[in-house]
């Protein structure tokens, strides 16, 4: 009897080792990203794809943005998320602060030509421990059908409320507000941050700010801002370009987006440090980085490759045909004015202009 | 100790260790945090030490750069230049991206006394305000935070000022969670108090119906609580449909009833009430009804009556409720984030930002101590002028 069920537990053992070995084989990795209409075009455009070539399994989270909770995870030694899709000042100070592994660029895909990895990237998007994939802006948009008679068309109209009166909405955050209020207020886009270097330079952003802020209703999540528009909750808010076309394109909605003015931001891999995925992890980052990949996800969602050879890969939207060059940020019709968003003045000025922001909001 | 006595204090030892570990060590620690951070100090010393020599006016001396540009160069290496520049870059803001590729490039740079070597890479390593910065963050214990949290700031003499009126934020958030506060504890008074009359009054089997509807939404998650408000108060919600339809407000007129401080004081109140109602119901359940029917036989009325009569024996109740109210509203965090928007914030919010998103534990500690420090003083005084015997909460 003891003999039996000895034997027994030991064929238990081996059947749930055998099992604990299944779930190896199968490996598994958690990305994380920024939901909405921009997780369904990565999911589509490279997470589905790279589960099919490797067998590895990916799951997706939602997040909003932010280091908290990689640092938590990364200080307390308990790893679950293996790669986050950053912006670029989060990717920055991620980097410095050690929450994010290293990457070499020579291990990223080369370009189809065969060019390598660092000379097919444009410049500014692959940095130390994370890896550019698009560019996307920040623009701002209005509902066609709620604007009678003259149409905004530059970033001065979005700050001109005697022509265009009603609410506005914005981002909750100083980044990106403080530029457009100062590329309104006539500052030539090349010297924005030269003059938001010095304190009256941001003094003069917040004063522009004043001229709105008592019209203005905050957005958080990326996915508010055509809600707003839809529901006429504002006349125009700003919002990410991308966000306004599936709107535009896959809802039919009467928006339209004024290019002058834009910001334009890359979006930045990541993988956290100490995950026990990392090979896994390398890998996804390599698949999500190629052109291919990246062009892949413009087929979705108008957001453009940031690697040369992806630019011409761009073709035409997968569900509904319309041709996505000129709806991309980087194409040369959009907008007079392109600002290209300063991270590293963004990582030294962060802290001081949200207590700035917060102060000037509970004025 | 003989035997009982040691069996109680084993008895109580599991609750001890439980209050020890899950209490009073965070509460400890974000305590220490709030006056203690090393990092600087330990990333750095041999440069703190000569710049504790220097007189403040001019650029320090060759060994202070010599030691810096060594000192940093090893942060560097250990992965610690991040979180070292991130601390200077609070006190002065703009640091952090010269601390951080300042190793790097020095390392390119020729050899020679430091100091050419690092004016050549910025400006700034020549500027008196980088290593003061880099002195005051390099102080381990340390008032900065409880300054900053007062919207005060120590000026090169060491005497304490104000901040610019454009960075001063702490102050009124701390005003206007206390006026959040009141206010909620004021309203849930005035609607708990008839409430608890009413239950404690009516016959066994309406006061357990009454006592239901006190206590389900009670029992109900805070969250699905506060977003009901949101479908109800929002210009698009059902009591502005009401109110359109009713014809009291027009369609495009429509009221800003949430995302503002209305929705935050409308919500808290409703959520907070029940712990104004249970206190109120459990002195006045113990007061005998027929008490009023003897002092009106004597000739009172009913304010006379209730003023001399009831509400002395309520106010232990009220106390107690209202002491309940008011320590949790001022504490409260989820509600204000949901349904305050811009107007509606409190100084809780920005301890949560502090310690999710700035990552400023220092401060998030300061300010977290200012609010536990005023609760203990509301406390105290309640004690002077009421006394905490008298709490009874059910």
């Amino acid at each position: 009897m003891r003999a039996r069920r000895g034997a027994s537990v030991g064929a238990l053992a081996v059947v749930a080792l055998a099992a604990g070995c299944g779930g190896e084989a199968r490996e598994s990795l958690t990305a994380v990203s920024w939901g909405g209409s921009y997780a369904r075009a990565v999911t589509l455009g490279y997470i589905e794809p790279f589960m099919a070539e490797t067998g590895i399994e990916v799951r997706l989270e939602d997040y909003n943005g932010g280091l908290a909770q990689v640092r938590a995870q990364v200080e307390s030694g308990s790893v679950h998320w293996d790669v986050v899709d950053l912006e670029i000042a989060d990717a920055v100070s991620g980097c410095d602060e050690g929450l994010l592994e290293r990457i070499d660029p020579g291990m990223l895909s080369p370009a189809p030509d065969g060019t390598p990895a660092v000379d097919d990237f444009l410049p500014e998007t692959l940095l130390e421990c994370s890896v550019g994939t698009l560019f996307y802006s920040t623009v701002y948009a209005y509902n066609d059908e709620r604007v009678p008679g003259e149409k905004p068309a530059t970033i001065e109209d979005f700050f001109d409320l005697e022509r265009f009166p009603g609410r506005r909405g914005m981002r909750r955050t100083p980044v990106v507000n403080l530029e457009f209020a100062l590329m309104a207020d006539g500052v030539p886009v090349e010297a924005v941050y030269d003059v938001l270097d010095a304190p009256e330079g941001v003094e003069r952003a917040f004063r522009k700010l004043d001229t709105v802020k008592d019209q203005v209703v905050w957005w958080e999540a990326g996915a508010q801002p055509p809600q707003m528009l839809a529901d006429g909750e504002v006349v125009m808010t700003t919002a990410y370009n991308g966000r306004i076309f599936n709107a535009q394109v896959l809802e039919g909605q009467p928006l339209v987006i004024v290019w002058d003015g834009q910001v334009l931001d890359t979006g930045q891999l990541g993988i956290v440090a100490g995950t026990p995925n990392l090979e896994a992890a390398l890998a996804f980052v390599r698949f999500a980085t190629s052109a291919r990949s990246m062009a892949a996800v413009s087929g979705y969602i108008a957001y453009s490759p940031v690697r040369g050879s992806g630019l011409p890969l761009v073709g035409t939207h997968v569900e509904t045909g319309v041709d996505m060059n000129p709806h991309m940020p980087t194409h040369p019709d959009n907008g007079a004015r392109v600002l290209t968003n300063d991270w590293l003045w963004w990582s030294d000025h962060m802290d001081a202009m949200n207590e700035r922001f917060s102060a000037w909001l509970a004025e | 100790m003989n035997g009982a006595g040691l069996r109680a204090a084993g008895l109580v030892l599991p609750l001890a260790a439980f209050i020890a570990v899950t209490f009073a060590l965070p509460l400890g620690t974000m305590l220490v945090r709030s006056v203690y951070d090393p990092t600087v100090a330990e990333a750095m010393p041999e440069t703190l030490t000569r710049l504790g020599e220097w007189d403040g006016a001019g650029m320090p001396d060759e060994v202070v750069y010599s030691r810096a540009a060594a000192e940093l160069a090893r942060a560097t290496e250990q992965g610690t230049l991040g979180q070292v520049a991130s601390r200077i870059n609070r006190v002065r803001s703009g640091l952090r991206s010269l601390l951080v590729r300042t190793p790097r490039q020095l390392r390119d740079s020729p050899a020679g006394p430091r100091r050419e070597a690092l004016l050549a890479i910025d400006e700034r390593w020549g500027d008196p305000e980088t290593w003061h910065a880099i002195r005051t963050a390099g102080d381990p214990l340390t008032a900065r935070h409880y300054l900053h949290a007062l919207d005060l700031d120590r000026a090169r003499d060491g005497s304490i000022v104000q901040r610019p009126a454009e960075e001063r934020v702490y102050l009124r958030l701390f005003a206007r969670t206390f006026a959040v506060g009141l206010a909620v504890t004021v309203l849930c008074m005035l609607l708990g108090y008839p409430i608890a009359y009413l239950i404690a009054h009516a016959s066994a089997r309406n006061a357990r119906w009454l006592l239901a509807f006190v206590l389900v939404p009670f029992w109900t998650s805070l969250l699905v609580r506060t977003t009901s408000w949101i479908v109800l108060l929002q210009t698009q919600g059902v009591v502005n449909d009401l109110l359109v339809t009713v014809g009291l407000v027009a369609d495009d007129g429509r009221l800003a009833l949430v995302h503002n401080m209305t929705g935050t004081l409308v919500a808290m109140t409703h959520i907070l009430l029940p712990f104004m109602v249970l206190p109120l119901y459990s002195v006045m359940r113990g007061i005998p009804s027929r008490q009023m029917a003897a002092a009106a036989s004597l000739g009172a009325g009913f304010f006379q009556a209730f003023r001399r009569v009831y509400w002395p024996q309520t106010v232990p109740g009220v106390g107690a409720g209202s002491l309940l109210v008011f320590i949790l509203a001022i504490g409260y965090y989820i509600t204000p984030a949901l349904v305050g928007g811009q107007s509606g914030q409190l100084i809780s919010n920005f301890i949560a930002y502090h310690m999710q998103t700035s990552l400023n534990w220092g401060l998030a500690g300061a300010l977290g101590g200012i609010l536990l420090a005023s609760v203990a003083a509301l406390y105290v005084v309640y004690d002077r002028v009421v006394g905490v015997e008298g709490i009874r909460l059910g």
